[in-house]
């Protein structure tokens, strides 16, 4: 079995999730279905060969449907009205059928399984390849570049992190507002 | 088929963001997209074998063979982008779901339009 | 939040310390098989979750403070750029891995690949500080019905 007919199957599980999540009335089965996309991407992670992801993928998923949980879970969730005023609901689905043909053409030239790594040899992907375990000593050679080659790229991802991290805190903070006398 | 199929995803995402009125299902749309990219990178960076089973992680198992793992494995550079990607992806989307926890609190509700009512 | 059941608690003792030494396995490790400082990180922080669904916020922030995660997250990621710096300091240039090319290491050893160990653990330090904090504060967050518009302080004092 290729692995072209593997991607296909679990991308149209994941692309079955999405659309449950993003049609759902009810908010908590929306952020289960969310779950099931999640899971969908790692183990597609897991057969195009990218361990670190999946490890990563699957404990951030189990995170994020925590976090989901919390901000849906209330006794009184009062159903919404769907979607935005017409006009606009079929200007933005036109839109997004448009894209779906449009993508169908534009990556039909991009073919599966031939990286650019390997129609040229004098690009960084090759030189880490064959030259990670020496010149880092690490066995991992995605470690040896997310730590080593490209340590600037994780030193802005801490940034970010930290940054998501004081906005999360500022905006949930219930003491800013006794001083003003709490909101009007 | 597998570029356009995971296009396919993104575009739901990107709808979701568009069209719906709820903000928890928008922080869901933001989700979908992100997960969508991050596999299109892992996509690109697949080196396809005859074998399934050829196919190597960018992890060196041994020092011996090195012009093997050089010719089968995958490419590592999507693979660290990505990871980074990933973590930062939770981050943003807590941070988020903090801004909806704290509309709710004001407003009382998760609908949108009728938060722009209730503002004025 | 008030905690779980005594059936949860049970199986939440027996089984942290496994996730714990997972989370640790797999960011010490990090330069030999799949893993790293971000995954071990988001399952350490995955751990102190499961404690404070189980045995209620009070009880986590009673071990864990809220003080004490923030100033690991500072920790982590302080230890990362004083490691870049002292790339600086000793091989010429930010990010080098000046121990490795000091010292270098047996390959496949757990003592090998210079300072990529350090920044696993700087990284492992700082997602699982940080994805606990914002835990921490959305699960004190009270979400309040519409009539109800007076803010509820309590939860917030009582830490």
């Amino acid at each position: 079995m290729g692995i072209e007919i593997i991607m296909t199957v679990i991308m149209g599980f994941t692309l079955l999730g999405a659309v449950i999540a993003v049609e759902i009335k009810n908010l908590l089965s929306a952020v289960i279905a969310l779950g099931t996309v999640g899971m969908g991407v790692s183990i597609a992670f897991l057969f195009l060969m990218a361990p670190d992801l999946a490890i990563v993928q699957i404990a951030v998923e189990a995170l994020l449907l925590i976090f989901l949980i919390r901000a849906t879970l209330k006794p009184d969730i009062r159903a919404t009205h769907a979607h935005i005023h017409p006009v606009g609901l079929g200007l933005v689905v036109l839109l997004c059928l448009g894209l779906i043909v449009f993508g169908f053409f534009a990556f039909q030239p991009l073919e599966f399984g031939k990286p650019v790594m390997a129609q040229r040899s004098e690009i960084p992907s090759s030189h880490y390849l064959r030259e990670g375990l020496r010149e880092t000593g690490a066995a991992n050679i995605v470690t040896a570049v997310i730590l080593d080659y490209r340590g600037y790229d994780t030193l802005g991802e801490a940034t970010v992190i930290f940054t998501a991290v004081i906005g999360a805190l500022t905006v949930l903070r219930a003491k800013a507002h006794r001083k003003k006398g709490g909101p009007k | 088929m597998v570029f356009p199929l995971c296009f396919a995803l993104f575009v739901v995402g990107l709808y979701c963001v568009l069209a719906k009125r709820n903000t928890v299902k928008i922080v869901i749309g933001l989700a979908v997209m992100e997960y969508a990219t991050n596999l299109f990178f892992i996509l690109l960076g697949y080196r396809k074998q005859p074998r399934l089973a050829d196919v190597q992680a960018p992890i060196r198992v041994s020092v011996a063979n090195l012009d093997d793992f050089f010719f089968k494995a995958v490419d590592p550079l999507p693979q660290a982008l990505v990871l980074t990607s990933i973590v930062i992806g939770v981050g943003v989307t807590a941070l988020a779901l903090a801004l909806c926890i704290r509309l709710y609190q004001r407003y009382g509700t998760f609908d949108i339009d009728e938060m722009r009512r209730l503002k004025g | 939040m008030k905690g779980m059941t005594i059936i949860v608690q049970t199986i939440t003792r027996l089984v942290k310390i496994f996730i714990l030494l997972y989370g640790l396995y797999l960011t010490l490790t990090g330069h030999l098989t799949p893993g790293g400082g971000f995954a071990g990180g988001v399952v350490i922080a995955c751990l102190y979750i499961l404690l404070t669904l189980a045995y209620g916020r009070q009880w986590a922030l009673r071990r864990f403070p809220r003080r004490l995660a923030g100033s690991l997250d500072s920790v982590g990621g302080f230890i990362f750029l004083i490691v870049a710096c002292l790339g600086f300091g000793f091989g010429g240039m930010f990010f080098v891995n000046f121990l490795e090319r000091f010292f270098p290491g047996r390959p496949f050893a757990l003592l090998s690949a210079g300072t990529i160990p350090l920044n696993n653990i700087a990284i492992c330090l700082k997602v699982a500080a940080s994805l606990f904090l914002v835990f921490i504060v959305m699960a004190g967050a009270r979400l309040l019905e519409k009539k109800d518009r007076t803010y509820d302080y309590k939860q917030e004092e009582e830490e």
